[in-house]
C-alpha cells in the first residue's frame, strides 16, 4: 500500500544532517525490535517455574484450579480464538461493505460524517463499552435474541444450552463492534488511493457498477484489506475489559455460543493481583506469553498467506 | 489583550512559585502502603481524617489487592501492607524480616439475590448454600429452600450462580466458610481468593457480581456487606452453628469477632467464619495491616501512632461505613501488640 523512492545508488551527495537523521531512525526501529526480543525474554523468565512444571499440559490441560495449583489453559486459549474469530467473522465483511458504500456510492457529504462518527467508535473507551454490554447488550441478548436461537436452532450445537445474556456470543459482539472502526478506516483509506481512472476504465468495458467495484476497487486493494483485518484481529485477540465484562468468565470448554467462557487476557486482568502463590503466578505469566505466541503467530501466518494473494 | 495575556502569566508565574515553595517548606513524612481493596474507602477515609490532625504525615495508599500488598511488603517497597486474608505460614517464612498483622476491622461477605417477590431476610442454611454453589441445587422451588422459608412464593427460575471472575479476599472469605461447612466443597473446590468454580457466572469485581444478579433474575452471589448495604441489595439471612437465621449487620459481624477472643492466637492470624457463638454471623472476617517488627525512628514512630488512633478513633468511622468494629477486649490486645514494634536509630543512607 505504500511505495518508497529506490535509494539512491551513489552516497556521494550524502549529507553529514542526512546521516545523523537516518543512523537515529535505524537506532530506533532496532530498539523496537530489541524491545519485542526483550519482551518475550521476561515473560518466558517469569514463566519459567510453571513451564518447566506443566510442560505441554499447560496448553493442552483444560483444568484451572489455583487451590490444587493445577493449571491447563486450553479453555482461555479456546475462548481468546472464538471469541475474536467471531469479531472478525462479523466485523471484517460489515466494515468493508461500510467503506465500500461510504467511498463508492454515498453522497461524499454523507460519507465523510458516517465515517468520522464510525471513526469516534475508536475513541470510546473500552470499559465503557463493557458497561454498555452488561447494561444493555446483555439483557437484550438474554431476553430477545438468545431465545430465538435457542428456540428455533438449539439442534445446532453452537447454541445449545441455558443462556444468561453474558457468555461467548456477547463477548464476540462486543469485540466486533470494537474493531469495525479498525478495518473501516483502514480499507477506507485504501479504496481513496484507487485512482479514478481505473474506475472509469471498467466502466468504460461496460462494467456495471457493482462489477466495477468488484474488479478495479476491492480486487486491487485485496492485500491492503487482509492487513485492515489482521489489525482489527489483533485488536480483538488482546482486549480485556470490555470481554472480561460480557463474557461471563468461566473456565472451560463449550462448543455453544450462549455459554460463558473465558479468554486469555481476561484470566490475567482477573486474577494477577490477587495471585498469592508463586506457581500461580508464574502461570498466569506463561499465559500472558501464549497470548504473545498466538498473537504473533496468527499476524505472521496472515501475512504471509496475502503476500501470497497478492501476488497471484 | 496583551496585557490581559501578561496579567495572566504574571498569576501563573506566581502560583507556580506558591506551589514550588509548598512542596520545599512542607516537611511530611511520606509513608507508602498499599493492599487490600476491600478496606480501601475506610483507609482512604482514615488516611484523610488522620492528616487533619497529624499533617507532619503524609500517608499514600494504593488498593492494588491483597496478594500484591503481601508481595511488595515482603519485597520491602512499602512501609505497610494491607491484607483481607492473613499470610501463610510458607509466606511469612519467605519474608527476611519478621512480620507483624494488626487486624483493624471486621468485614462481612453477604449472600445477595434476585427473586422478584422476595425482599431481604431469604433464609438459607450452610448446606443449602454449598450445595448451590456446588451446582446441585438447580431451581429456586426446590424444596429444601421452600421449606426453609415458608410464605415466600419462590420462582420456577433456574438457580444462577454469580460469583467474582477476579482473584479476591471476598472470595476467599466465602470459599473458607464453604469449606468449613461442607465437606463436598472442601474437597472439590477448597479455600482461595481464586478458585476453581463448579458452575457459575464471573463477574469482575463487587460492581460486576451486582451488575449480574441485578440483570439476571433467579441468580445468587456474594459481595462485601459495605457494598450490598450501600447499594440496597436483596441479603439473605444464614444459618448459623446455634441454629439461627442471622442477617449480616455490625453487631452479628462484630459478635462473630468476639467468639475467637478465647482462642486468638497472638498473632491474629485466625478464621472467624462459621463462629461458635450465638447471635453471630458466619461469614466474616478481620482485615490486617502488615507492618515489620522494627522500623526505623522516623517513619516508625508516625506508623505507630497511626496504628494506635485506628483501632481507637478510628473505629467510629469503620461504623459509618459499614465495617464492624473490634470487640473492645481485642483492641487493649491490639494495643499492647502495637506497643511491642521497636524502633531502631535512623540509618545514614
Amino acid at each position: 500500500m505504500f511505495s518508497f523512492s529506490p535509494r539512491p545508488k551513489s552516497r556521494k551527495e550524502t549529507h553529514l544532517g542526512d546521516f545523523i537523521f537516518a543512523s537515529l531512525l535505524r537506532l530506533i526501529s532496532l530498539g523496537l525490535a530489541l524491545m519485542l526480543v526483550v519482551i518475550a525474554f521476561f515473560l518466558l523468565r517469569g514463566a519459567f517455574a510453571s513451564v518447566s512444571r506443566f510442560e505441554w499440559s499447560f496448553i493442552t490441560d483444560s483444568t484451572w484450579d489455583p487451590v490444587q495449583e493445577v493449571f491447563g489453559s486450553a479453555p482461555v486459549l479456546f475462548g481468546t480464538l472464538v471469541s475474536s474469530s467471531i469479531a472478525v467473522l462479523i466485523a471484517a465483511p460489515l466494515s468493508i461493505g461500510i467503506a465500500v458504500f461510504l467511498n463508492e456510492l454515498a453522497p461524499p457529504k454523507i460519507g465523510k460524517a458516517i465515517g468520522f462518527l464510525i471513526e469516534m467508535l475508536a475513541a470510546i473507551p473500552s470499559v465503557v463499552y463493557g458497561l454498555w454490554g452488561i447494561f444493555v447488550l446483555a439483557p437484550w441478548l438474554r431476553t430477545t435474541v438468545e431465545p430465538f436461537l435457542s428456540k428455533n436452532l438449539g439442534w445446532i450445537p453452537l447454541f445449545t444450552g441455558p443462556y444468561y445474556g453474558v457468555g461467548m456470543l456477547a463477548a464476540g459482539l462486543i469485540l466486533s463492534i470494537m474493531i469495525i472502526p479498525t478495518i473501516f478506516t483502514i480499507s477506507r483509506e485504501i479504496f481513496k488511493t484507487i485512482p479514478t481512472t481505473q474506475r472509469e476504465a471498467a466502466l468504460a468495458l461496460g462494467a456495471t457498477r457493482w462489477e466495477m467495484i468488484k474488479i478495479s476497487v476491492l480486487k486491487s486493494s485485496k492485500s491492503g484489506i487482509g492487513g485492515a483485518v489482521i489489525l482489527g484481529l489483533g485488536r480483538a485477540l488482546g482486549e480485556t475489559m470490555a470481554v472480561t465484562m460480557v463474557i461471563g468468565n468461566r473456565s472451560e470448554i463449550n462448543l455453544s455460543l450462549l455459554a460463558p467462557a473465558q479468554t486469555m487476557a481476561s484470566v490475567i486482568a482477573n486474577e494477577y493481583a490477587e495471585a498469592t502463590s508463586d506457581i500461580h503466578l508464574s502461570a498466569l505469566i506463561e499465559i500472558g506469553f501464549l497470548l504473545f505466541i498466538v498473537t504473533f503467530l496468527i499476524n505472521a501466518f496472515a501475512r504471509i498467506f496475502i503476500l501470497r494473494e497478492s501476488r497471484r | 489583550m496583551r496585557r490581559m495575556i501578561s496579567v495572566l502569566l504574571g498569576c501563573l508565574g506566581i502560583a507556580l512559585l506558591a506551589v514550588i515553595i509548598g512542596v520545599s517548606t512542607e516537611a511530611a513524612t511520606l509513608i507508602n502502603g498499599a493492599g487490600a481493596t476491600f478496606p480501601f474507602p475506610l483507609y482512604s477515609k482514615w488516611f484523610s481524617e488522620f492528616q487533619k490532625v497529624h499533617n507532619e504525615v503524609q500517608i499514600n495508599y494504593q488498593s492494588i489487592g491483597s496478594g500484591g500488598g503481601i508481595r511488595q511488603f515482603t519485597a520491602h517497597t512499602i512501609d505497610f501492607g494491607a491484607t483481607d486474608i492473613p499470610m501463610t505460614a510458607e509466606q511469612l517464612a519467605k519474608s527476611p524480616t519478621p512480620i507483624i498483622h494488626i487486624p483493624t476491622v471486621v468485614g462481612a461477605v453477604v449472600l445477595t439475590y434476585h427473586l422478584p417477590g422476595i425482599p431481604t431476610g431469604l433464609k438459607l442454611s450452610s448446606e443449602v448454600l454449598a450445595d448451590l454453589f456446588l451446582g446441585k441445587i438447580k431451581t429456586w422451588n426446590d424444596p429444601r429452600i421452600t421449606q426453609m422459608n415458608p410464605g415466600m412464593t419462590f420462582p420456577t427460575d433456574p438457580v444462577t450462580i454469580v460469583r467474582r471472575s477476579d482473584g479476591s479476599g471476598t472470595t476467599a472469605i466465602f470459599t473458607d466458610y464453604l469449606s468449613k461447612v461442607s465437606k463436598d466443597w472442601k474437597t472439590r473446590v477448597g479455600t482461595g481468593t481464586a478458585v476453581n468454580w463448579p458452575t457459575g457466572l464471573g463477574g469482575k469485581g463487587n460492581e460486576g457480581v451486582a451488575g449480574l444478579i441485578q440483570q439476571t433474575p433467579g441468580a445468587i452471589g456474594y459481595t462485601e456487606l459495605v457494598f450490598a448495604k450501600i447499594n440496597h441489595l436483596s441479603i439473605a439471612a444464614i444459618k448459623n452453628s446455634s441454629d439461627e437465621f442471622i442477617l449480616p449487620d455490625l453487631l452479628s459481624v462484630t459478635r462473630a469477632a468476639a467468639s475467637v477472643t478465647q482462642s486468638m492466637p497472638s498473632d491474629y492470624r485466625i478464621s472467624i467464619t462459621d463462629p461458635k457463638l450465638k447471635g453471630a454471623y458466619p461469614i466474616s472476617a478481620f482485615t490486617y495491616l502488615l507492618v515489620h517488627n522494627s522500623m526505623t525512628q522516623n517513619k516508625g514512630e508516625k506508623i505507630i501512632t497511626f496504628l494506635h488512633w485506628a483501632i481507637a478513633e478510628g473505629q467510629e468511622y469503620a461504623q459509618k461505613l459499614f465495617y464492624a468494629p473490634l470487640p473492645s477486649e481485642m483492641v487493649k490486645k491490639v494495643n499492647r501488640t502495637i506497643e511491642m514494634i521497636r524502633l531502631t536509630p535512623e540509618e545514614n543512607v
